[in-house]
């Protein structure tokens, strides 16, 4: 017994050891900031990107573990997801991302239900996904908080980028089928602003002088007043026109800062976004077009691109099969609908980065940033590539090309 | 029994009397393109002759061409036999409903909507031939109807009448699909075989008795709706198709379709690749779902995408279908290029989508091939079929041109957009059990 623990232990130290100091070599590597490297070199040393060069111009020192591969990216962020809220059997006790008590819960973390070693975090890391941005469901007017993570493996506190990024709320006719009440849009609309007015006057109580005027701490108005005073975005679900449109008055009246997601529609309100400054997180291409998504564009990325608005493609949420989808493959699909390779890697790097606010960490292949790479077969959208190996902070986390 | 035949004939003729109405006098010439006949190796720069709706010849550039043929020069495209989909839910086939577990009177024929624009997805995928199945949450979901992508106003004109001369298979599931807390629902995987042995029983007596009266009708027992179709089965020429996922329920499929000596076509087998040995000792045929994420539902969380490539080492007969709206009909190819991707071998992915499909419909005679006398559905495209860079640009189904990616109204159906599809359409066949269904 003592013997196997000395042994394990050491095979754990090794592969920690192992995974500081790493060179991969590349017939190319995107790295979604510049232009393509070919015979690209990437050196990693404790958990960040050390140097990136090429063959020529940067030999791999002595020490250095070499990974050599046809295709490299960075590490690829699901903008908007559920998993590890929402799990791979579909039942009571491994959904946890959409709490049905009451419409409107802005105090729920996600911090507090992700599990890190849900297989649904597994498929996506091994599909080279390595940061999430996910957390509380699409179908109440507030269902709680996201947050920021590696999918590595590991406790939530170690795998955390932000545990509280974004208010997750929906506009549509989702929240409807959840709740009893709110039954129309414009009573959804009336509940969501109230609760903001009764914020705006919790915040400005909480801002008295006198401390002992100060109203007691209230968790639901807490998280709301960061919204109010901007230190988080609001994640706002919504895909018809009118739901869009709505969403952007509610930003307008109470200045939020606001994210659009889904957003099946937005390619016919594109003056409206723009004017708006909302930023966009697009539905999954291979998205169902039912519900209030039947009029979903497959060329929208490629509209919104066009028109200069950046797009950051998600899984989204699904409640049937499949329980998500890959980003890889939902850009590789925005690619085949029109838009180009190189803005199709965007869409899943550095526009979901700028977006969650954490591109000074992830998103690109540059020097600084955590060692988040994957490495390819092939053209990483063709449908026949297989992604081979993924590291996240240097570390391997896949392996799977023989 | 006589009275059914009678019933199915009148179908028959009917089918058989609207076919000929879309038949083009011309002969038309494609030439230039690598064409995979699917009955020999592919043939570069090719040609195909069609002519009032069938297939007068498939051949190299030293084809002979007609001397009134229109010629069209498709040179670099590929073409493919137009794509079968053996379990698919586009038209809304509904089928059992929550009043029994077994349903062999329910016909998907008695509830498609033939204008669905569900259909145009097929199209826009190069689909042209579908069985369309009832259900799903049923230990027998009911009649499902083969059709082809004809314009079509009634079912009747859609359908195909296949070798065995029926126009549809019998939907069976097992598992947690059927498994339900609801009366007349078995609650576990034991009952659920029971009360499928039980109805076959019911259904061998039947057959018995309409054997022994021979042409005495006064000995031949009453009509039953719920018998005469599973009698079809039993002679073998109604074929089940048994959803099935989970190991030990698929080798539950093998085990009752030897008891009762019943054809059978294996759907979705998420773990189809625990028991291939034991499927292709079965000589059983299987139809495969590609998902690219496992689970979503309890029997489907071992899924794998490698059991395509599992089952063709094995030698079984593998076909691929979309169960749209559960997989895009659009992207049926993209279907194939996945379990290319985790080791199957492009000859046998691209059998999967047609001439392996038409088989295991017992259609393989008109449909699945590119060959001298079989029906004129064939499909353009712009580059590899296993490519995401390449596109459907037409699909042609029985000398007809169905779908054009250069008109705009035909794209728009590809992409989508404002007004595309109605929001009435009812592939989406999980939706009243999709939060408890384990």
């Amino acid at each position: 017994m003592q013997l196997k623990a000395i042994l394990l232990a050491s095979i754990l130290w090794t592969s920690t050891a192992v995974s500081a100091q790493i060179a991969i070599k590349a017939n190319i590597i995107y790295t979604a900031s510049g232009t393509p490297i070919r015979n690209g070199v990437i050196l990693i040393s404790k958990g960040k990107i050390e140097k990136v060069g090429t063959t020529n111009n940067l030999p791999i020192p002595a020490g250095y573990t070499l990974y050599q591969s046809n295709v490299v990216t960075p590490g690829l962020i699901d903008a908007r997801t559920l998993i590890g809220m929402s799990g791979v059997l579909n039942i009571p006790v491994d959904q946890d991302q959409l709490e049905k008590s009451s419409p409107i819960q802005p105090d729920l973390r996600a911090i507090d239900a992700y599990n890190p070693d849900e297989t649904l975090v597994k498929v996506a890391r091994e599909c080279g996904i390595t940061t999430l941005h996910t957390g509380h469901g699409i179908g109440a007017l507030v269902s709680g908080q996201t947050m920021i993570v590696k999918t590595k493996p590991g406790t939530v506190e170690n795998v955390t980028i932000q545990p509280l990024s974004m208010l997750a709320m929906t506009i549509g006719p989702s929240v409807s089928g959840y709740y009893g009440s709110p039954g129309t849009k414009a009573k959804q609309m009336a509940m969501i602003r109230t609760e903001l007015l009764k914020a705006q006057l919790y915040l400005k109580k909480m801002n008295d002088k006198d401390s002992s005027k100060r109203p007691s701490l209230d968790l639901n108005m807490d998280i709301l007043s960061k919204l109010l005073k901007g230190e988080i975005k609001a994640l706002i679900t919504a895909n018809s026109s009118v739901d869009i449109m709505n969403a952007i008055r509610l930003a307008k009246e109470f200045n939020l800062r606001l994210v659009l997601d889904g957003a099946a529609e937005a390619y016919r309100l594109i003056d409206e976004i723009k004017s708006s400054k909302a930023e966009i997180i697009l539905h999954a291409t291979m998205a169902r077009n039912e519900g209030d998504m039947v009029n979903m564009n497959r060329e929208s990325a490629a509209l919104l691109t066009a028109a200069g608005i950046p797009v950051s493609i998600e899984s989204g949420y699904e409640a049937y099969v499949p329980k998500t989808r890959i980003v890889l493959y939902e850009a590789a699909m925005a690619m085949a609908y029109g838009l180009s390779f190189d803005e199709a890697l965007k869409t899943i790097t550095i526009h979901p980065a700028k977006l969650l606010g954490i591109d000074n960490r992830v998103g690109s292949i540059d020097v600084g940033k955590d060692a988040d790479v994957v490495l390819y077969d092939g053209d990483p959208f063709e449908y026949t590539t297989k992604v081979c190996t993924v590291f996240i902070d240097g570390a391997v986390v896949s392996n799977k090309c023989p | 029994m006589k009275r059914f035949i009678q019933t199915s004939a009148a179908i028959v003729l009917f089918v058989s009397l609207t076919c000929s109405a879309f038949s083009q006098d011309q002969p038309v010439v494609f030439k230039g393109a690598l064409i995979y006949s699917m009955n020999g190796k592919p043939i570069d720069r090719g040609v195909l002759v069609v002519r009032k709706g069938k297939i007068i010849s498939v051949g190299d550039a030293n084809t002979k061409l007609p001397a009134d043929a229109l010629v069209q020069d498709v040179t670099g495209k590929v073409i493919l036999p137009g794509l079968i989909d053996t379990h698919s839910h586009l038209g809304g086939p509904e089928g059992g409903d929550g009043s029994a577990a077994l349903n062999p009177d329910a016909r998907a024929l008695d509830a498609i909507n033939p204008s669905s624009d569900g259909f145009k997805k097929a199209l826009a995928g190069g689909i042209t031939t579908i069985n369309i199945m009832p259900g799903s949450g049923h230990l027998m979901s009911g009649q499902t109807v083969y059709v082809k992508m004809r314009p079509a106003k009634t079912i009747e004109e859609m359908l195909i009448v296949n070798e065995k001369g029926v126009y549809g298979g019998m939907k069976m599931a097992n598992g947690t699909n059927s498994i339900r807390n609801s009366s007349g629902f078995p609650g576990t995987r034991a009952k659920s075989a029971a009360m499928v042995r039980e109805l076959f029983l019911q259904a061998v007596e039947y057959k018995n008795k309409i054997a022994k009266a021979g042409k005495d009708s006064s000995k031949m027992p009453e009509r039953n709706l719920r018998l005469e179709p599973l009698v079809e089965v039993l002679e073998g020429k109604r074929i089940v198709h048994f959803h099935t996922h989970k190991a030990n329920d698929i080798i539950t499929a093998i085990r009752l379709s030897q008891e009762f000596k019943f054809r059978m076509v294996m759907h979705h087998l998420s773990e189809g690749w625990k028991v291939a040995d034991e499927i292709a000792k079965a000589g059983v045929p299987c139809s495969l779902i590609n998902i690219e994420v496992p689970g979503g539902k309890m029997e489907a969380v071992n899924l794998s995408l490698a059991t395509g490539a599992t089952l063709e080492k094995a030698g079984v007969a593998v076909a691929f279908h979309t169960d749209d709206g559960i997989t895009d009909s659009r992207l049926f190819l993209r279907s194939a290029a996945l379990a290319v991707r985790e080791g199957m071998s492009k000859e046998k992915a691209l059998e999967a989508v047609t001439i392996a499909g038409a088989r295991m419909l017992d259609l393989s005679s008109k449909v699945g091939s590119l060959e001298k006398g079989k029906d004129a559905d064939f499909i353009i495209l712009s580059g590899d079929p296993f490519s995401v860079y390449t596109k459907v640009e037409q699909t042609w189904v029985e000398g007809e041109k169905r779908w054009d990616i250069q008109n705009p109204a035909d794209k728009a159906f590809l992409t989508g957009g404002y007004g595309v599809y109605s929001t009435d359409r009812s592939e989406f066949h999980h939706h009243d059990n999709e939060d408890n269904e384990q």
